[in-house]
C-alpha cells in the first residue's frame, strides 16, 4: 500500500472516529416524568408538540431539523410552514407517525405519550414553570438535539437581555405592586412563577403570593381587595376591565394603570422558553409606560 | 316475513355494514384515502393500518358494542326505554373516579399500559357501580320511570360538578380529562382493545344466559315473581353486567354519549320482543354506529380530529328529536 493510501485511510479513521464519537458515547437523559430517553445518534427528524420546546430547539441550533410541530407553534417564522399535527390533546397520532420522527417532544401528563412511545417512537416529556426549570430544561433538549454546550451559552444570552431588560425600568416605578392576568377566569402568574420571577429581577412585586402556587386561579374579589398598583393584562380583555364587579373603583383602572399586551407579546410571556429574555423586555417597558390607556369610559365612572 | 326472518335480514345488513366500514375505517386515514391492500407492498403503511388504524377501528366497534349492550340490558331491566348509562349515573360515576385517580396522579393512572388500564377500569367500575346504586336509592327502586330519569340526571349532575371540581385543582389533569370527558376513539390501541373484548366476552354471555329474565321483567315483575325468578339476584348481577360494560368502555374512550340510548331504539323494530336477540343486535348496532361515527370524526375535518363523542351526541341527539317528533305526531 503506498504512501497516498496510508494516509488517505488515516483521514477517513479520523473522520469516522470524529463522527462516531457522539454516536458511540450515545445520548441519554431523564424526562419530567422520570423516564429515561436514550438516542444511538443525534436526532434529524424532530416533532415538537408544545410551542416553548420548539422556540427551544430552534434557539438552540436545530431548527432544521424539526419536521412538524403543534397547530399553536408560531416561532420562529420558519415554522410556521411545516406540518401542523393537532394540539397536545388532539394530536392526529397517524399524522406523527407519517412523519417518521426520531425524536417527540411534549409536555408531560399526556396520554399522547404513552400512546407514541407504544408505536415504537422515542418520546421526551419536558416542561417549566419557573426560571430554573426553564434553565433545567434547556439543558436537557440541548443534550437531546446532540448539542449540550449550546444551552449555556444561549442562558447566557437570555442572562444577559434580562440585565439590559432592568436597565429599561427607571428607579422610580420599582416597588410597584403588579397584577399580571393569564386568562380572565382568573388565573394570574404569582411571584414562584417564572413571569413573577422576570418581574422580582426587574423590582417589581406581585399581589400574588408565591403560597398560592405559580399559576393559581383567583376569587375575583382577591384582585379587587389586592389593589394593584399596575394590571397587566391581553389587550383584548382591556375594554371590559371596568365591567368588571368592583373593577372600576380600583385605582389601578382610574390612574389607567394598565399594560394592555398585543398577542405576539403575550406568546412570549407565556411560554418558558429561550425567549424569557424578550419576555423581561417586554415586563420592563411595560412596568415604564404603559402602552395603551384604558377607554374613556372608565375615566367617567363613580 | 316472519319474525325470525326479519331478524336474521337486519343481522346481516347490519354485518355487511360493519364489513364496509371496517374497510373504510382501514383505509380512511390522514392522508385521504389509501387501500388498505397496499399494506402488501408498503411498509410504513402497514404500521400505520396495523397499529393505528385497526386497533382504533376495533376499538370504536367494542367501545360501541359495549355502550349498545348496557343500554339494551337497562332498558329491559328498568323496563323503561330512555334507560342508558349516560342516564342512569353509570357514566357519570365512572367520569368521577378516573377523574379521582387521575387527580391523585397516580403515576400509572395516566399510562396506557395494562396496569393503567385496569386499574382505571376497575376505578371506572366502582364508580359505575356507585352511579347506579346511587340513582336507584334516589328513586326509590327502578318502579317509576319519571322517578328514575330524574334522580339520574340528578346524579349525573352532581357526581359531574364534583368531577368539574376536582380537576380545577389539578389544572395538568384537568387539560387531559378534558378531552376524555368529550369521548375519544384516537388513542385506543392493542391493549384496550383486549381488555374489552375480554369484558365484552364476560358481560354478553352473562347477558344472554339472563335474558329470559328480561323477558319475564317486561311482563312486570309481579309476572317475573310467579314464574319463581329470584328478582334480587338477576337484578344485581344484571346491574353488574351494565356497570361493567359501561365501564369498560368509559375507562378507554371517555364518555361516548347517546350510543347506548339509541341502539336499542334502532334495532328495537326488527329484533323483536326478546331480548336475546335485541341484546345481540343492540351490541352489534353499538359497535357499527360508533366505527362510523370514528370513521366521521377523523374524516370530516381532516387532517384534524373531531372527538368522536361530540359526533355521537350530535347524531344521538338528533335521533331523538325525530323519534320525539314522530311520536307527537
Amino acid at each position: 500500500m503506498g504512501m497516498k493510501a496510508w494516509r488517505g485511510l488515516a483521514g477517513l479513521v479520523c473522520l469516522v472516529a470524529g463522527l462516531a464519537g457522539p454516536v458511540m458515547a450515545g445520548i441519554s437523559i431523564t424526562d419530567d416524568r422520570g423516564a429515561k430517553v436514550s438516542l444511538p445518534q443525534a436526532p434529524q427528524r424532530i416533532v415538537s408538540l408544545l410551542p416553548s420546546l420548539t422556540e427551544s430547539v430552534c434557539a438552540l441550533g436545530a431548527c432544521a431539523r424539526l419536521v412538524a410541530t403543534d397547530r399553536w407553534s408560531n416561532w420562529p417564522e420558519s415554522v410556521k410552514r411545516l406540518p401542523k399535527l393537532g394540539g397536545l390533546d388532539d394530536a392526529n397520532i397517524e399524522l406523527i407517525v407519517t412523519q417518521r420522527p426520531d425524536l417527540v417532544l411534549l409536555a408531560p401528563s399526556s396520554r399522547l405519550a404513552t400512546r407514541l412511545r407504544s408505536l415504537g417512537l422515542t418520546v421526551a416529556e419536558l416542561d417549566a414553570k419557573d426560571l430554573s426549570e426553564v434553565q433545567r430544561m434547556l439543558g436537557k433538549v440541548a443534550v437531546l438535539i446532540g448539542q449540550p454546550q449550546a444551552a449555556a451559552q444561549r442562558w447566557q444570552v437570555m442572562q444577559a437581555e434580562i440585565r439590559d431588560a432592568q436597565a429599561l425600568v427607571p428607579a422610580q416605578v420599582r416597588g410597584q405592586r403588579v397584577y399580571f392576568e393569564v386568562s380572565s377566569t382568573p388565573y394570574a402568574a404569582g411571584e414562584s412563577s417564572f413571569i413573577g420571577q422576570l418581574l422580582q429581577t426587574l423590582g417589581a412585586r406581585n399581589v400574588v403570593p408565591a403560597a398560592l402556587g405559580p399559576f393559581p386561579k383567583l376569587n375575583p374579589e382577591f384582585v379587587v381587595k389586592a389593589e394593584p398598583d399596575l394590571i397587566m393584562i391581553a389587550a383584548g380583555e382591556v375594554p371590559d376591565l371596568v365591567a368588571r364587579p368592583g373593577w372600576a373603583r380600583m385605582k389601578a383602572i382610574k390612574a389607567g394603570q394598565v399594560c394592555a399586551l398585543q398577542t405576539a407579546d403575550y406568546d412570549v410571556l407565556s411560554r418558558p422558553g429561550p425567549r424569557l429574555g424578550q419576555a423581561a423586555t417586554v415586563l420592563a417597558r411595560c412596568l415604564a409606560r404603559r402602552d395603551v390607556p384604558v377607554p374613556a369610559t372608565a375615566k367617567g365612572q363613580p | 316475513m316472519s319474525a325470525r326472518q326479519r331478524t336474521s335480514v337486519g343481522l346481516l345488513v347490519l354485518l355487511t355494514l360493519l364489513v364496509l366500514l371496517t374497510w373504510v375505517g382501514l383505509g380512511m386515514g390522514s392522508a385521504g384515502w389509501q387501500s388498505p391492500w397496499q399494506v402488501q407492498t408498503d411498509g410504513a403503511l402497514r404500521q400505520i393500518v396495523w397499529d393505528i388504524r385497526a386497533p382504533r377501528t376495533l376499538g370504536a366497534f367494542l367501545v360501541g358494542a359495549l355502550l349498545g349492550l348496557g343500554g339494551a340490558v337497562a332498558q329491559g331491566l328498568f323496563r323503561n326505554p330512555l334507560a342508558e348509562p349516560y342516564l342512569l349515573g353509570s357514566s357519570s360515576g365512572a367520569g368521577l373516579c378516573m377523574g379521582l385517580m387521575l387527580t391523585l396522579g397516580l403515576p400509572w393512572a395516566v399510562s396506557t399500559g395494562m396496569w393503567g388500564r385496569l386499574g382505571l377500569t376497575g376505578a371506572a367500575f366502582v364508580g359505575a357501580v356507585g352511579g347506579v346504586s346511587l340513582t336507584l336509592m334516589l328513586a326509590r327502586g327502578a318502579a317509576h320511570t319519571m322517578r328514575l330519569l330524574l334522580a339520574g340526571v340528578v346524579v349525573g349532575v352532581v357526581l359531574g360538578a364534583l368531577t368539574q371540581l376536582m380537576m380545577l385543582w389539578s389544572a395538568e389533569a384537568w387539560r387531559a380529562m378534558q378531552t376524555f370527558m368529550l369521548g375519544n376513539t384516537a388513542m385506543l390501541g392493542w391493549p384496550a382493545c383486549a381488555l374489552m373484548a375480554t369484558v365484552l366476552c364476560l358481560a354478553l354471555p352473562v347477558a344472554l344466559t339472563l335474558s329470559r329474565v328480561l323477558d319475564a321483567l317486561s311482563l312486570g315483575e309481579d309476572t317475573a315473581r310467579t314464574l319463581g325468578i329470584p328478582l334480587g339476584l338477576t337484578r344485581g348481577v344484571l346491574v353488574g353486567v351494565l356497570a361493567l360494560s359501561t365501564a369498560a368502555a368509559v375507562a378507554q374512550a371517555g364518555l361516548v354519549a347517546f350510543v347506548g340510548l339509541v341502539a336499542p331504539h334502532l334495532v328495537r323494530p326488527w329484533a323483536g320482543a326478546r331480548h336475546a336477540s335485541m341484546l345481540w343486535s343492540a351490541s352489534l348496532m353499538g359497535g357499527v354506529l360508533l366505527v362510523a361515527a370514528d370513521v366521521l370524526a377523523r374524516s370530516l375535518l381532516a387532517p384534524q380530529e373531531l372527538p368522536v363523542g361530540v359526533l355521537t351526541a350530535v347524531m344521538g341527539g338528533t335521533y331523538l328529536l325525530v323519534l320525539l317528533h314522530r311520536r307527537a305526531a
